[in-house]
């Protein structure tokens, strides 16, 4: 599950890490009032932050033709303005493909003193199944890019997960940065907090890029997480009820919201065949036999191991939702389920959903010869397929491709 | 000879009263594999029953395992106490723990692993099918089935599979069985991003097997198990390889079902396996239809 910046940041100050003042608005007026009061406090700036899924808000622009859904501004008025340009509006960037999406909610946040930006994340390094601690001084950047035109640049810290980081640990990074004097000191905390967010939350991924160090009135020193991205494990929300609250719905597409509900693993794509298959391997290999012969998948479709006819029919009228669907390919390895019921829910599905779109069927498994009788007999259009290419090819036919 | 387990290997089942387990362990009883215990805390003394067989139920694994001389076990936990399960078949010394179970934290993965390291115990999974060694008799009846796979589909014979995913193992076990071709033992190493046994771990293993002459590797995206495997045998591997890396069509960033199948950062990519396979002289099966014709070509 992925969460906003304004929750990540919220979760990471829980743990003691920095991060601008600010708050989180719904309405052009919440942000003006938010604005004069960071105004009052001293910031000489403010910074309003459309708050999405995606990355590459500041150069975004949004379909009504306003550029950027991150804004500095100079006074509270200039605040409103922005915040009324940019809330209800649809943010396009490089990440969120070109249908774009609608900005709910502005982080409205002190635009600091930036001296110097770094890039920081914590992650699982699947290599040794440790946590791994990234830092680079080429904060603000692609860190893909940093990876490949300067490895060199980037800092790497494995921790230990029977012990946890340890302050020396903290400290060789914070040094490694170049870090002096009380950012060095601001640097270590920041690190501790940062990385214990990560274990703590049961997060996947932790990214603050940048992370800044700013200039206080006071001319010291210190490290700000002014921006943070947070990916949680899935598997770990169970035991966190304040990050389950942090789901933002709108986030996600609907069908694949409509699919979760009956234990159905959905991931929508932009081709024309639709696949339901029982596994996640076999569902990706389905999808990759349909490229193979000529055509693109709609669709990543797991119905699960033990999957009911009430399963295989939400399953056909969410395949089906999708207006770019030309035909079906069901691909069941039925190991221990019983093929017979596979078959006897696509029968059901079929007519329930009156589908009139090419349908092919290869079911290989327990019972087998029974199912392929069902599906034989049930006076139904389809097309059976005995192996997972002959399946593959005859769809691809089938739609025409 | 196959690895990690033998037709008359002794297995207990943690978690044989849950309905998920105790189907599992019927299957296992049904297929010949020496069930000889279940675990489920606070239910010792009681017996499951099945097929005419008495399996006697142990509050604890280091009991079920000083009464019975089980060395294997299969974990069908639910995901909160899944880590625990775990560690307690490592802790009673068992040589091999089957964990089956989909969902675990992988925080608590993390814990487990590292705290399973330098411990004699092997561990296969989470997330997986489990391991099957076939037997001699009809659809291999009387082979050792640990975990969720079918038994009927195997054949007693000589190619070794290895794959993280389950439904697809099966596809490469049955285009075997229907060409006549056996299996020595076939292992689901499970889809989660961090496992106890890697495709590297289980290839050394069938490459000192004398028992196994061909081996099939099934793979998906995300992270670089793989390639670390394609590595080591183009340079140590003395069996022909073939195999099939699943999710060239998937969007980066996306969970493919599998907690592991992921692209990310632009890393763990099918093009990268594949290209890793071909440059170790594994033979590449074009779609999941050709996995045993390719490795049957290159023997």
């Amino acid at each position: 599950m992925n969460i906003h910046e304004y929750q990540a940041k919220q979760l990471l100050a829980q743990y003691g890490v920095a991060v601008p003042p600010g708050d989180v608005c719904s309405t052009p007026d919440q942000a003006r009032a938010v604005a004069e009061k960071l105004f009052a406090e001293g910031n000489k700036l403010v910074v309003v932050k459309s708050q999405i899924h995606a990355g590459g808000r500041g150069k975004g622009t949004f379909k009504s033709g306003f550029q950027g859904g991150v804004k500095l501004c100079k006074n509270a008025e200039d605040v409103f303005e922005k915040a009324k340009a940019m809330l209800g509006q649809t943010l396009v960037t490089k990440q969120t493909g070109p249908e774009g999406r609608v900005v709910g909610k502005l982080l409205v946040t002190a635009g600091q003193d930036i001296k110097k930006e770094f890039y920081l994340a914590v992650l699982l390094d699947r290599a040794t199944s440790r946590p791994l601690i990234m830092a680079s001084t080429e904060g603000g950047m692609d860190i893909e890019e940093v990876a490949e035109k300067h490895p060199e640049k980037i800092i790497k810290e494995q921790i230990d997960p029977a012990v946890g980081i340890m302050p020396y640990q903290a400290r060789k990074i914070a040094s490694a940065l170049g870090l002096k004097g009380d950012a060095f000191n601001s640097g270590v905390k920041l690190l501790m907090g940062v990385y214990k967010t990560w274990w703590e939350c049961d997060a996947s991924m932790v990214e603050i890029n940048p992370l800044c160090i700013i200039v206080g009135a006071d001319g010291k020193e210190t490290l700000s997480a002014v921006d943070a991205k947070i990916g949680l494990d899935d598997n770990a929300l169970y035991r966190h009820k304040n990050i389950q609250e942090m789901r933002d719905l709108a986030e996600e597409a609907p069908l694949e919201i409509e699919a979760s509900k009956f234990n159905l693993n959905y991931i929508k794509l932009d081709g024309s065949i639709a696949c339901l298959v029982n596994g996640a391997g076999l569902a990706m290999a389905t999808m990759d036999i349909i490229q193979h012969f000529g055509a693109m998948p709609a669709n990543f479709l797991d119905v699960g191991g033990g999957a009911s006819k009430e399963q295989v029919t939400a399953a056909f009228k969410i395949i089906l939702q999708d207006p770019n669907v030309k035909g079906i390919l069901v691909n069941i390895f039925g190991g221990i389920m019983d093929c017979n019921v596979i078959a006897t829910g696509i029968v059901a599905a079929v007519k329930e959903t009156h589908l009139n779109l090419p349908l092919v069927v290869r079911l290989e498994g327990n019972n087998v010869i029974a199912g392929k009788k069902t599906l034989a007999e049930s006076g139904l259009t389809l097309i059976t397929g005995d192996t997972m290419a002959d399946a593959a090819q005859k769809v691809v036919k089938a739609v025409g491709k | 000879m196959a690895i990690l387990v033998k037709p008359n290997t002794k297995v207990l089942v943690q978690g044989i009263t849950g309905s998920f387990g105790a189907r599992h362990a019927q299957l296992s009883i049904d297929y010949g594999t020496a069930v000889v215990a279940g675990v489920t805390p606070g239910k010792g003394g009681q017996f499951f029953e099945h097929g005419g067989k008495k399996v006697p139920i142990f509050d604890t694994v280091a009991e079920a395992v000083k009464q019975t001389g089980a060395t294997a076990s299969a974990v069908f936990v639910p995901p909160a106490f899944c880590a625990d399960a775990i560690l307690e078949g490592a802790d009673a010394g068992l040589d091999l723990v089957v964990a089956i179970t989909e969902g675990i934290p992988v925080n608590d993965m993390v814990k487990v692993k590292r705290a399973m390291e330098g411990k004699r115990t092997r561990l296969i999974g989470p997330n997986c099918p489990g391991i099957v060694t076939p037997g001699e008799g009809k659809d291999s009846h009387g082979g050792c089935r640990i975990g969720i796979a079918p038994g009927y589909i195997h054949k007693k014979g000589n190619i070794g599979v290895v794959s993280r995913s389950g439904t697809l193992t099966y596809e490469a076990v049955w285009q075997l069985t229907s060409r006549g071709v056996g299996q020595s033992t076939c292992v689901g190493i499970g889809g989660d991003p961090v496992n106890g046994t890697s495709h590297l771990d289980v290839i050394k293993l069938f490459n000192d097997d004398p028992e196994t002459t061909g081996i099939i590797m099934i793979g998906e995206i995300g992270g670089s198990a793989e390639e670390e495997a394609a590595e080591w045998i183009a340079k140590n591997c003395k069996k022909p390889v073939a195999g099939f890396i699943a999710g060239t069509t998937a969007p980066p960033g996306r969970r493919m079902g599998h907690a592991g199948a992921i692209v990310s950062g632009g890393k763990g990519t099918a093009e990268a396996k594949i290209a890793a396979f071909k440059a170790a002289g594994i033979g590449v099966a074009v779609t999941p239809s050709d996995m045993a014709d390719t490795l049957l070509k290159m023997m």
